[in-house]
């Protein structure tokens, strides 16, 4: 059991960084958190990617003219882990622009209050 | 000749609105209203790109464009056949028609012209790429592009509609990318024709084995689908829909109900029938039985969640909802043990007629709330003296819409149902009907209040702000959304012989 665990010690960090992710995304009343929590959800998934590109005694994927045998770490998973990361921080950025327009338009940032100022319109 | 630009074209397509998105920003400042000329050269250009391509597509055989070079696997190819073609082409007239509606109907502004230009990019991307993780970057292109246009009416509402939508379709969007990741583990591959051959125990992972029972695949599939099903908005994961859709503006409605929710359940058709096929359905029933439950739950409550709204754009928000259960209940069918052409055909001209119907609905509520100010059933009384030629437009789609024939709406229907007694899935047939006797339910309330109710009972509360806004570029694409539904009606036929060749390809090999 333990074994089991040790051996895939990096997944469940993957697992519960998800949980924790998207536990705030829909528990937290705060705006910002809920931002928060997707950031953490979508490092989660990088984390994942970035473990999956692991090869056992494989070095970086930078390949010289002498050094094409041996073992290499995947690049592929690497590569998409950048792109998504830019996707994120686009999504990011985005959120708290709206976030601030919604603090000038209903002085706050808890998502109740928000919804009881709309409820009452 | 055009075999040599037909090779070019996806690339086209794709590049052309994103590169083109930056000149409204540019050049604003010296135009004000270059923006709205640059996007239309651009989407006019991209209309006749598309349809060469069909043509091309149609006659000789699809087309494969190698990004930069790199041969697939390794590389990202974009890949123009017999079913991303037509949404090629849907999107690219879709975008051109729309901007009739924006040139006083508004948003204008450079930022605007931009963002609609990226918007049409990313869809184009999502339509054309044979590579799960560009799939996901269009996605998300798509998804931001999307945020910022609800947010473009300067309201608080809208900030707040846009901000819900950004948060669900993040989630759904990392759900997606989770699946992606589990697949890329399995095959250690991206692209789609690779991963279904390396699923089926061939491609460049060359295992000798099907994978198609492993639980990473499974895991694999359900995140996919919980992703695209949230972009999509089935019930559960619908509540951005109906706040996103009433608080853009108006024009922005139009396109985002015409072609954001579509583009998506194209997206899901093209990862459940190219990369996993239906040998992956085989070994794995309870994949079938969870699509069609999650469609014909999501065609109930959204029908009747239609029927209980009072706010017109609401109502309207809450019948996609139905509408998209529906083409999800007829993908799950198509999965079935039977092979069911009729379903899968059903799902995507009903997708296609749902673009054209809901687009010219929310046009014409647009327009009359333009011209009346009326936005509520409430306010629709008495609309026929009012604005008869939009009142009949708002009848005819609304039947459309039901699936009176002859219309797109009855053709699509039809063939689900059809489909769905092919394959002896009773259920899905019976819901069908409730969900048509449903979408009757709140398309006749609006009915009996525009046509039934004398002016003088009509609530005096209609308010006229602004007075009569509503131009001839409106009332143009409400016109050629009721003509398209009725003509498209009476093409049942050759509509089918258009989807066939995917259908053959998909399932029977």
């Amino acid at each position: 059991m333990i074994e089991a665990v040790a051996d895939r010690l990096l997944y469940f960090v993957v697992a519960v960084l998800l949980g924790i992710g998207l536990y705030m995304t829909v528990a937290s009343p705060n705006l910002v958190k809920k931002v928060i929590g997707v950031n953490l959800m979508q490092t989660a998934v990088f984390l994942l990617f970035v473990t999956l590109a692991f090869v056992e005694g494989g070095s970086a994927p930078v390949v010289s003219q002498e050094a094409v045998a041996g073992r290499h770490a995947s690049p592929l998973p690497h590569v998409i882990v950048l792109t998504a990361i830019v996707v994120g921080v686009a999504v990011t950025a985005l959120a708290l622009v709206l976030i601030i327009r919604l603090y000038v338009g209903f002085e706050s940032l808890r998502e109740d209050v928000i919804q009881e100022v709309r409820r009452n319109d | 000749m055009i075999d040599s630009f037909a090779e070019l074209a996806p690339a086209i397509l794709v590049g052309l609105p994103i590169l083109a998105a930056a000149f409204p920003l540019l050049l604003g400042r010296l135009w004000t209203r270059i923006g709205w000329w640059i996007s239309l050269v651009t989407t006019l250009a991209m209309t006749g790109i598309a349809a060469v391509l069909a043509y091309s597509v149609h006659v000789n055989d699809a087309v494969h464009h190698h990004l930069g070079g790199f041969a697939p696997p390794i590389g990202i190819e974009l890949v123009a056949d017999a079913l991303s073609v037509w949404f090629a082409f849907l999107i690219a007239a879709t975008a051109t028609v729309v901007l009739a509606y924006t040139y006083q109907g508004g948003p204008r502004g450079r930022a605007f012209s931009s963002v609609y230009l990226l918007l049409i990019g990313g869809l184009m991307g999502i339509a054309l790429t044979g590579d799960l993780f560009n799939l996901f970057v269009f996605l998300e292109i798509t998804g931001i592009a999307a945020y910022s246009l609800i947010a473009a009416r300067q309201h608080r509402d809208a900030a707040y509609a846009a901000l819900k939508y950004l948060i669900i379709g993040t989630v759904g969007a990392t759900l997606y990318l989770i699946g992606v990741a589990y697949l890329f583990m399995a095959t250690g591959s991206l692209n789609m024709v690779d991963v279904s051959a390396s699923l089926a125990g061939g491609g460049s992972a060359d295992i000798g084995v099907p994978l198609y029972d492993e639980m990473l695949v499974r895991a694999a599939f359900a995140f996919i689908f919980a992703g695209l099903a949230t972009k999509v908005a089935l019930f559960p994961v619908h509540s951005w829909q109906p706040d996103a859709y009433s608080e853009a503006p108006d024009a922005v409605t139009v396109i985002l109900s015409a072609l954001v929710s579509t583009v998506a359940a194209y997206a899901l058709i093209r990862v459940t029938f190219t990369v996993f096929t239906p040998a992956f359905f085989e070994v794995t029933p309870a994949a079938t039985t969870a699509i069609v439950t999650l469609g014909v739950v999501s065609a109930l409550v959204g029908s009747i969640l239609a029927v209980l709204q009072s706010r017109i754009k609401r109502m309207i928000a809450y019948s996609s909802v139905a509408q998209f259960g529906l083409v999800v209940a007829a993908i799950g069918v198509a999965t079935g043990p039977i092979p069911a052409e009729f379903a899968l055909a059903g799902a995507i001209i009903h997708l296609i007629g749902h673009a054209i119907m809901k687009g010219g609905i929310f046009a014409a509520a647009g327009a009359i709330a333009a011209s009346t100010g009326a936005r509520t059933v409430q306010e629709y009384a008495a609309l026929a003296r009012r604005r008869p030629g939009l009142a009949a437009c708002v009848a005819v789609l609304g039947f459309a819409l039901v699936g009176v024939p002859p219309s797109i709406g009855f053709i699509g229907k039809w063939y689900i149902a059809l489909g769905a007694v092919e394959s002896e899935m009773w259920l899905v047939a019976v819901v069908v009907f409730i969900s048509t006797l449903l979408t009757l339910g709140y398309v006749a309330r609006l009915l009996e209040r525009m046509y039934f109710i004398l002016p003088e009972d009509a609530p005096s509360a209609v308010v006229t702000d602004g007075g009569d806004g509503v131009s001839i570029g409106m009332l143009l694409v409400v016109v050629l959304a009721v003509a398209l539904t009725v003509v498209l009606g009476f093409l049942g036929g050759p509509l089918f012989e258009l989807v066939d060749p995917y259908i053959q390809e998909v399932l029977h090999g």
